[in-house]
């Protein structure tokens, strides 16, 4: 293992280096951009034998993605925000074709207003195209997941593709130690692709992407929602390989001094960094707060949450992404899914600061709760 | 020319009888063997050859969606590099998945010269939605979307140039066909497959239900769009233009115009435009 | 029913489904007029004339684009 210093951004070009990818498919959008040029060196370089694609948009990489994971290639790409918005009617058709893609988004707000900074709303908005979603704490995790979602999305009992998210600049333009591993020992890992379903080979012509009548379409898409159930199951054990090969291992949530927590926050993403900084101060003045952070946002991990979180008297639900009139995402799945006591908190939308204060706040808003969603962080003058 | 007796789209697909798409592909495929992988957008050819459980193909195929045939095409050729894998790597597209939706995935399949053979299969119009009008429908044509009225005579605009907008490509293959000249047409489809890189063919279509005419006649109406010259047969090879076919008289264009229903609205005044339109297209390109 | 990514794995099966129904009129050939010129065989959408011109009845949907284009009337439209 090397350590090296690295960005988020850095740390998944690197994990796609290390994980015999055939195809690259990428299209430049901020804060995504380091990654299709750390791999276009990388190409350039000899250092990747891989086949890099300039396509002209990410509706193209995504259906370029589709065309050559078909094919028997396997493939990586990364986008960000408006990039993914374009690519949505293809999502949709990666994940229902059961392509193995892996693709890191960097997570960016969508328009409008333009903004570059960082939210969730961009990957939350695909939360039904059929991709698995993982979500980075941190640039180690950035790179040990692009590495654990080839495992993932390839295993004939999920073929879905995944979707690795970073914070926008938080983690994709921040430099932070980073244990890269070595080739041989990922390349193992990971071995080569054989597809498990489909490929366009002339010597076993398959149809693939066909028209389906009503007497099929059902089918089709209860398949893929037992494949993310499924995917449950293989994510755990491909993290316990994981874990005994390379040293780190990944539940699909994280607790973070919650067992005899009263207060717990959910959170994704980089942002659990300052709420568990936040958690360590309120708890020296004796206040009984923890965090569950959750890497996998799909599947949902229902009992996983629910077993951290059964105990506690309320729950305060972190969101970087809004529904309108209704909330976050992950406060209304977690009030759908789980017999707790939740309060919604929409938070850092288009990169605005989340600081310690503002964890405090929504604790002590949490504490005696006046409304199910607040909005945390707002200026308070006229603009 | 040799071709093989081996069919590669089976019969039973759901194309309405006379259908001038599978002619197109079944010819195509003659000369490409087996040894393929074909690409569609969605359009007609899709939903006709595709009906799950089924399907009309004996060559691998696959659909994505209707705009991103090209990026596809280039997915599936970039995997095949990759693999040390070799197999003609063919799209069918509709005019529709081609000049319009698809243009931006053509242009950058076409830009970056993934070696691959796009066929556009033009049948002037979105014939899968039930004949709304498309870059690719002619001047004066009525449609769905630009029906003829009080105040209009159809299609206000000539056909987009597509071959030649994939000249200025520097796509090194370009050529236009028809269906109703098999030996034209395979001859280019052979010499596309020769061709390292991007090759396109813009293969003119008949379409009875869109255009409105016998389903007998499907060949007869390709023949005649090439014979009044409202449809011209040439290719460009690395730039060298040469037109293929010389019709030896120009027939009127009304003998092409009269035979379908959807330029029956024409009046005379127009029809003598369109003809003046058709003339200073075929000087300009010495027919 | 497990149908992943509705993958069809039988090249060719749109065969299952006899097209014949759909026809009104059949093409028959008399084989003493025909010059062997091919374009009924070349111009058929179904592919289902071969190179004896034996047409199969069972997808020929009776368009009449070979009696159209048989240039010494060999292929006669009959009524079903
Ligand atoms: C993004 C998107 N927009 C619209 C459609 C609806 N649509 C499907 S096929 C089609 C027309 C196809 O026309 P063309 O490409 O000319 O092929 P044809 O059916 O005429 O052979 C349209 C409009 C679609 N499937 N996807
Ligand atoms: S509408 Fe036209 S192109 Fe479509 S199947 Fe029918 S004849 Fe063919
Ligand atoms: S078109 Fe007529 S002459 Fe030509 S092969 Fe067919 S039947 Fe014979
Ligand atoms: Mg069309």
């Amino acid at each position: 293992m090397v350590l090296k210093i690295a960005t988020a951004n850095r740390a998944v070009a690197e994990a796609a280096k290390l994980s015999n990818v055939n195809v690259i498919p990428v299209y430049p959008i901020t804060p995504a951009t380091s990654i299709a040029e750390y791999l276009a060196k990388f190409v350039a370089d000899g250092e990747m034998d891989a086949e890099y694609v300039r396509v002209e948009s990410e509706h193209s990489a995504m259906s370029v993605a589709i065309g050559a994971s078909s094919t028997g290639a396997r493939v990586f790409t990364a986008t960000s925000s408006q990039g993914l918005a374009l690519m949505h009617e293809v999502l949709f058709i990666a994940a229902g074709m059961r392509a193995p893609i892996v693709m890191a988004n960097a997570n960016r707000a969508l328009s409008a207003p333009l903004s570059i900074w960082n939210d969730q709303q961009d990957s939350i908005s695909e939360r039904d195209s059929g991709w698995i979603q993982i979500y980075a704490e941190n640039a180690q995790e950035a790179l040990d997941f692009v590495i654990q979602s080839y495992r993932i999305t390839e295993h004939p009992e999920v073929l879905l593709p995944a979707m690795v998210c970073l914070d926008g600049f938080i983690l994709t333009h921040t430099v932070e130690p980073v244990d890269v591993p070595e080739k041989e020992v990922v390349s193992d890992f990971v071995s080569t692709y054989k597809p498990a379903n489909a490929i366009l080979d002339p010597e076993n012509p398959m149809s693939i992407g066909t028209f389906t009548d009503p007497n099929y379409y059902m089918e089709a898409r209860h398949d893929m929602y037992n494949a993310m159930i499924n995917s449950k199951n293989i994510i755990r054990n491909v993290n316990k390989e994981f874990g005994e090969i390379f040293g780190r291992e990944y539940d699909f949530v994280e607790n973070y001094r919650c067992d005899d927590a009263e207060i717990i926050i959910v959170a994704m993403g980089s942002v659990c960094g300052t709420v568990k900084d936040v958690i360590d101060e309120i708890r020296r003045e004796g206040e009984k707060v923890g965090l569950l952070k959750l890497r996998v946002f799909r599947p949902f991990p229902t009992d996983e949450i629910n077993a951290v979180v059964k105990n506690a008297d309320k729950i305060a639900v972190l969101d970087k992404n809004v529904s309108f009139d209704i909330g976050g995402a992950l406060y209304n799945e977690i009030k759908a899914k789980l017999d707790v006591d939740a309060y919604g908190f929409i938070i850092g939308l288009g990169g605005r600061d989340v600081t310690p204060e503002h964890i405090r706040k929504i604790v002590k808003e949490t504490k005696k709760p006046e409304k199910d969603v607040q909005w945390i962080g707002l200026r308070e003058e006229e603009i | 020319m040799k071709i093989t007796e081996k069919e590669f789209l089976a019969p039973g697909h759901r194309a309405c009888a006379g259908c001038g798409e599978p002619i197109g592909v079944r010819l195509a495929l003659k000369v490409l063997g087996e040894n393929t992988i074909a690409v569609s957008p969605t359009g007609c050819l899709e939903v006709i050859t595709s009906p799950y459980p089924e399907t009309a193909w004996e060559i691998p195929w696959i659909h994505v969606a209707f705009e991103n045939a090209g990026a596809v095409a280039s997915g599936v050729e970039a995997a095949l590099k990759s693999l040390g894998r070799k197999s003609n790597v063919v799209v069918f597209a509709g005019d529709g998945g081609t000049a319009d939706i698809g243009f931006q995935s053509l242009s950058g399949a076409m830009e970056r010269n993934h070696d691959i053979i796009y066929i556009c299969i033009d049948n002037e119009a979105y014939m899968n939605t039930g004949v709304q009008r498309s870059g690719a429908t002619p001047y004066g044509a009525s449609t769905m979307t630009s029906p003829a009225g009080k105040k209009s005579f159809g299609e206000d605009k000539p056909k987009k140039n597509l071959p030649m907008i994939m000249v200025a490509h520097n796509v090194p293959y370009v050529a236009t066909a028809s269906i109703s000249y098999p030996e034209d047409f395979m001859k280019k489809v052979k010499k596309a497959s020769e061709t390292e890189g991007s090759s396109y063919i813009h293969l003119h279509q008949p379409c009875t239900t869109g255009w409105g005419f016998d389903p007998s006649k499907t060949i007869e109406l390709g023949r005649l769009a090439v014979e009044t010259g409202a449809w011209i047969l040439y290719e460009v090879e690395n730039g060298d233009f040469k037109v293929t076919y010389r019709p030896a008289q120009r027939k009127p264009l009304i003998e092409y115009l009269k035979a379908q229903k959807r330029f029956k609205h024409l009046k005379e005044a127009e029809v003598a435009m369109l003809q003046d339109y058709v003339d200073r297209t075929c000087s300009e390109y010495g027919v | 029913m497990t149908s992943t990514g509705a993958v069809v794995k039988k090249p060719g099966s749109t065969r299952n489904t006899k097209t014949g129904s759909w026809r009104t009129f059949k093409p028959i050939i008399d084989m003493d007029k025909c010059i062997d010129c091919e374009n009924c065989y070349l111009f058929c959408p179904e592919g289902c004339i071969n190179k004896e011109y034996e047409i199969d009845y069972d997808y020929c949907k009776g368009c009449g684009i070979c009696a159209t284009e048989c240039p010494v009337k060999a292929v006669k439209m009959e009524r079903e």
